[in-house]
Parts: structure tokens; C-alpha cells; sequence
């Protein structure tokens, strides 16, 4: 047994508050009525349903009927793209978004490119920041829909989204972000933020898998995906996941009092322990992603000289449990396009390690972290063909 | 992440034959830094034999387990017998790789038989080849993608 198990992958996933479970425990059992029935046991669970969708929209700063429930980020990433593409199609075909979206985002819009949509991706600098001036050129009179994620879940960058709205407000151009990494993080103020479609995620901030919602701003039209017996506005069909959603408000609600809190102050200085002392005991290492606008829990590294999947499995065995871009994680023999879109070598986004924290996290895991890694680097790079001076 | 059964990860955690040689008899560098897998290859041979190996290897559990299987299983065999050594006798002797990973698993046969080459050149005053870092990647080889993590 390790000397200590820490959990490093909260981007991945996090696990369900316990608060948010006791809420969701009763939906399978005694409040299982179905929320569009009239009688007491469908009202009773409409009245929860609502809640949490009053939870979730408080959480943004947007009013509730913008809020519309969704079988997790992949699936309001495809409906809020698709969704606008259907409705859109006759005024223009052009869309626009970038090289480091989530797959979700960016296999949508390669998917719509083969089906006459014409897809303009941007590249992005060495942080992994878009250029305004370039997002600006991207957009044409054709340009109904650009889409560019919050921040990215493999390097933390949080983008210009404030900057970039405004700019698609000026050209007319519809704004989708996808917040999965960054809802329940950081402040997010839709009153203020033009934005008109934002993807959230349960899952990343406490809550249940396979929950997530879709932010639809008042008077912005969608089409559909899922057809049916018209739950959440028409826009999803479907007898609602009622533990779900109730477990989605729930960590909703806990993340505000977070975010109020400072405690995610207290994450940051964390994660800059973590940055720091790492890239002070591992030479020829370095930061991927941003410095300061990154996501507060999130640490991502390029290790020279190793492969990632090495280096993961020697800290599983040691109780560290972490992620990494590596071909021979994915298996599918390409590093992460992320960091090649960065502008990294193969070889460097082959030794590239993420380490995100979670709000259990402790000084002590960081200590356990900084004294495991060091070691377990220095024994993979003896084995290595590339060290320096050779 | 791939699922590896308990003699890779005992081959991972413990690997034989590692480290670079002095003035070795024969060097094979084969792989690709651009696929994740490099492998580095020495040998010291003896009347034929090879009296030791030693190897360099980027790459994941399943290249360094596979480096230092193969390492063991040549070491004190003939040119002959080492020239031989298939990936898959070093996989069966491993109990098996995942199916992605064969991929990885092919350097160790291609080092080995780079390094030999190297030493017979050698042999004949001829100058060693530059590391085969053109060396096929066998992406038609890989496995099919799995899921993503988030
Ligand atoms: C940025 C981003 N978008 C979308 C998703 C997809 O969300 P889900 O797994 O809930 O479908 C994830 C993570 O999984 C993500 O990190
Ligand atoms: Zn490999």
C-alpha cells in the first residue's frame, strides 16, 4: 500500500460532496414521482427540479429559464453548437472556434464541417491564449456561431471570454463558451458576460456524472436534439434525471459559497506550492498553459526527457493519481493535440503530466507530491536515451 | 490508461540490463521520439555471444518492460539465436501486452536487430549507421482510440 493516496485528477473528475448526495438519495427512492405528472408525487419532485435549476442559474447570475438541463457537458456542447447551426443555417454557414476545444466542442464542429457548414478553427499562442485581433478576422457576414472554451481542461488557460463576446455582440455573431472546467470555480457573471450559450457540467464541481446544463440566453433560438414529450422547454426531451439535477443544484449551491468564501483563494495558494516547488526540484521541467489566467486548481507540466504513461503508472503506485497527454495514455499514438497546438515537440507533449486539485486537497498532499515526483523522474530519465550532455 | 498485468509492471518497476555501456560492440538506436518510443540498444560481444546488453528506452511501461524482457532474453545467446527473438515471444514471455501496445513492444526486436547490424559493420571496419529514428511507426499497428478522460 502507498503511503498516502491523493487524488490529483479533479479535472477528470470530482468526487460527489456528501451534502449532495443526501440530497439526491431520496429522488431514488420515496420522491419518485415524475415531475411533469399533476398529482402530489410529480409536484413534490418538480418543485426539487426547479430548485435546482434556481440553484444552478444563481450560480451564473442568470435567470432560471435560461437554464435547461442536460445528460452531461458533451451533450450541451452538441446541442448548444448544433442546436444553433439548425436554426441558423439559412442566414449563414460559417462558424468559428479553436484547435483546443474539448472534443466534445470540437468534433461537433468537424462533424457539421462535412455537412455543409464551413468551419474556420483558430490556432492558439505558446500559453494557449487566442489572439483578439485574429478572433475578430475570423468572423464574417456569414458567421453565425463562434465557440471558444472557458478554459482548457488540459493546460487551465482561461480565455478572453469577456473581450471576445463583445466582440461577437459588435459583428452580430452568436457566442457559445464551454465552461465545464471553469463553472463552479471561478465567478462567473452572466448578467455581465456576453455570452450567449455556456456549457456546465455537474460532474467537475461536486455533483453527479452525466448531469449537465446548457445556458440559453433569453430570446436566443435553438433547435432541438432530442424530440419527444418536451421537457425543458422543448429543448430536451425526456423524463428528467431527477437525482440528478437535484444533485446538480446542490453542488451548485455549495460551489457559490466556495467561490464566496475565498476558500478558493486558498486552492490557488495551493496549486502555486505545487507550480513552484516542482518547477524548483525537476530540472528541464516546465509550465504548460498560462501562469496567472489559469483555472485555480489546475497545474499542468511538460517533464523533458520521459514519457508520460511511465511516469503516471510509478505515481499510481505510489498513491497519485494524475493525468497526462501522452499517445501511450490514449493509445492512440499522438500526443495531445492541445499542446501540439501550443507549439510544443512531440517528444516534450510526450512527458506532459496534469495535476489538478481538489478542495480536500491538503498542504500535505502537495508535500507528498513534491518529495514522490522528484525521485520517480530522476529514475525514468536514468533509463532514457535523451538525458542531457548525450 | 492501458491495463497491464502483474509481470509488465514487475518488468516496469524493476527492469534489467538498463543504463548506457562503455564502449560497447554494437549500438542500435531505433524508434521515434514523434510516437512516444525511442529505444537504445548496446552490445558487448564475445566469440558470437552476447555477453551483455544494456538498454536506453522513452517510452511507456509497456516499451520499458518489453526493453528489459527482451535484454534478458538474449543475454548470453548467439547473434544467431538473438536475431530470432520475435515481439511476440517477448510479449507471451511478458504474459501478454494489451493490444494497443503491441505497437510499443516492436522496438525491442528492431533494437536488438539494429545493434547486431551495428556490430557486424563494425566487425568489417565499416561506420556505424545513424539511429533509425525514420523507423517505422506502426500507426497501422495501434489499436483503436480509447475513451478520453475528460
Ligand atoms: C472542457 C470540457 N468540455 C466538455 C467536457 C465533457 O463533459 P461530460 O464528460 O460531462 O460530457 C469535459 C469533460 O469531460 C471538459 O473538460
Ligand atoms: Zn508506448
Amino acid at each position: 500500500m502507498p503511503l498516502r493516496m491523493v487524488y490529483m485528477d479533479h479535472s477528470a473528475t470530482t468526487f460527489v460532496d456528501q451534502a449532495v448526495l443526501e440530497k439526491m438519495l431520496p429522488f431514488f427512492s420515496e420522491k419518485y414521482g415524475n415531475p411533469n405528472s399533476v398529482h402530489a408525487w410529480g409536484r413534490e419532485v418538480r418543485s426539487s427540479v426547479e430548485e435546482a435549476r434556481m440553484n444552478v442559474a444563481r450560480l451564473v447570475n442568470a435567470e432560471p429559464r435560461e437554464i435547461l438541463f442536460t445528460g452531461g457537458g458533451s451533450e450541451a456542447d452538441n446541442l448548444a453548437i448544433k442546436g444553433v447551426a439548425e436554426n441558423l443555417g439559412e442566414k449563414g454557414r460559417h462558424l468559428v472556434t479553436t484547435a483546443i476545444e474539448h472534443h466534445a466542442v470540437l468534433d461537433t464542429f468537424k462533424w457539421l464541417g462535412k455537412h455543409g457548414y464551413d468551419v474556420t478553427i483558430l490556432p492558439v499562442d505558446g500559453d494557449g491564449l487566442v489572439d483578439l485581433d485574429e478572433f475578430r478576422n475570423a468572423l464574417r457576414p456569414d458567421t453565425i456561431l463562434a465557440s471558444v472554451m472557458y478554459a482548457n481542461n488540459e493546460v487551465g488557460t482561461i480565455q478572453p471570454i469577456h473581450e471576445m463576446g463583445s466582440i461577437c455582440r459588435e459583428k452580430g455573431v452568436l457566442f457559445h463558451t464551454d465552461a465545464v472546467q471553469a463553472a463552479g470555480h471561478i465567478p462567473i457573471d452572466l448578467k455581465e458576460l456576453p455570452v450567449d450559450l455556456l456549457t456546465m457540467a455537474a460532474h467537475k464541481m461536486y455533483g453527479p456524472k452525466g448531469v449537465g446544463a446548457l445556458y440559453v440566453r433569453k430570446g436566443v433560438r435553438i433547435a432541438p436534439l432530442v424530440h419527444g414529450g418536451g421537457q425543458e422547454f422543448g429543448l430536451r426531451s425526456g423524463t428528467e434525471n431527477t437525482a440528478g439535477l437535484v444533485g446538480f443544484g446542490a453542488a451548485a449551491e455549495l460551489a457559490m459559497k466556495r467561490i464566496a468564501s475565498g476558500e478558493i483563494e486558498e486552492e490557488r495558494r495551493l496549486r502555486d506550492l505545487l507550480i513552484d516547488g516542482l518547477l524548483l526540484r525537476i530540472e528541464d521541467s516546465s509550465l504548460t498553459g498560462h501562469r496567472t489566467l489559469r483555472l485555480p486548481f489546475h497545474a499542468s507540466f511538460c517533464i523533458r526527457y520521459i514519457e508520460g504513461e511511465a511516469m503516471l503508472l510509478r505515481l499510481d503506485f505510489a498513491g497519485i493519481g494524475a493525468s497526462s497527454g501522452s499517445a501511450c495514455t490514449s493509445g492512440s499514438l499522438e500526443p495531445s493535440y492541445v499542446l501540439l497546438a501550443m507549439g510544443l515537440d512531440h517528444a516534450t507533449a510526450h512527458g506532459s503530466l496534469r495535476l489538478t486539485l481538489g478542495k480536500d486537497t491538503s498542504e500535505e498532499d502537495i508535500a507528498y507530491i513534491l518529495e514522490t515526483l522528484p525521485p520517480i523522474v530522476q529514475t525514468l530519465r536514468a533509463m532514457s536515451p535523451f538525458k542531457k550532455n548525450s | 490508461m492501458s491495463m497491464y498485468n502483474e509481470k509488465v509492471i514487475a518488468a516496469f518497476m524493476n527492469p534489467k540490463n538498463v543504463g548506457a555501456m562503455e564502449n560497447p560492440d554494437g549500438v542500435g538506436e531505433v524508434g521515434n521520439a514523434t510516437c512516444g518510443d525511442v529505444m537504445k540498444i548496446y552490445l558487448r560481444v564475445k566469440d558470437e555471444r552476447i555477453e551483455d546488453i544494456r538498454f536506453e528506452t522513452f517510452g511507456c511501461a509497456a516499451a520499458i518492460a518489453t526493453s528489459s524482457m527482451a535484454t534478458e532474453m538474449v543475454k548470453g545467446r548467439t547473434i544467431e539465436e538473438a536475431l530470432k527473438l520475435t515481439n511476440r515471444d517477448v510479449a507471451n514471455a511478458l504474459g501478454g501486452l494489451p493490444p494497443e501496445k503491441i505497437h510499443c513492444s516492436l522496438l525491442a526486436e528492431e533494437g536488438i536487430r539494429a545493434a547486431v547490424e551495428d556490430y557486424r559493420r563494425r566487425s568489417q571496419g565499416l561506420p556505424s549507421l545513424p539511429p533509425r529514428h525514420e523507423a517505422v511507426c506502426h500507426h497501422d499497428l495501434a489499436g483503436s482510440e480509447e475513451p478520453r478522460g475528460d
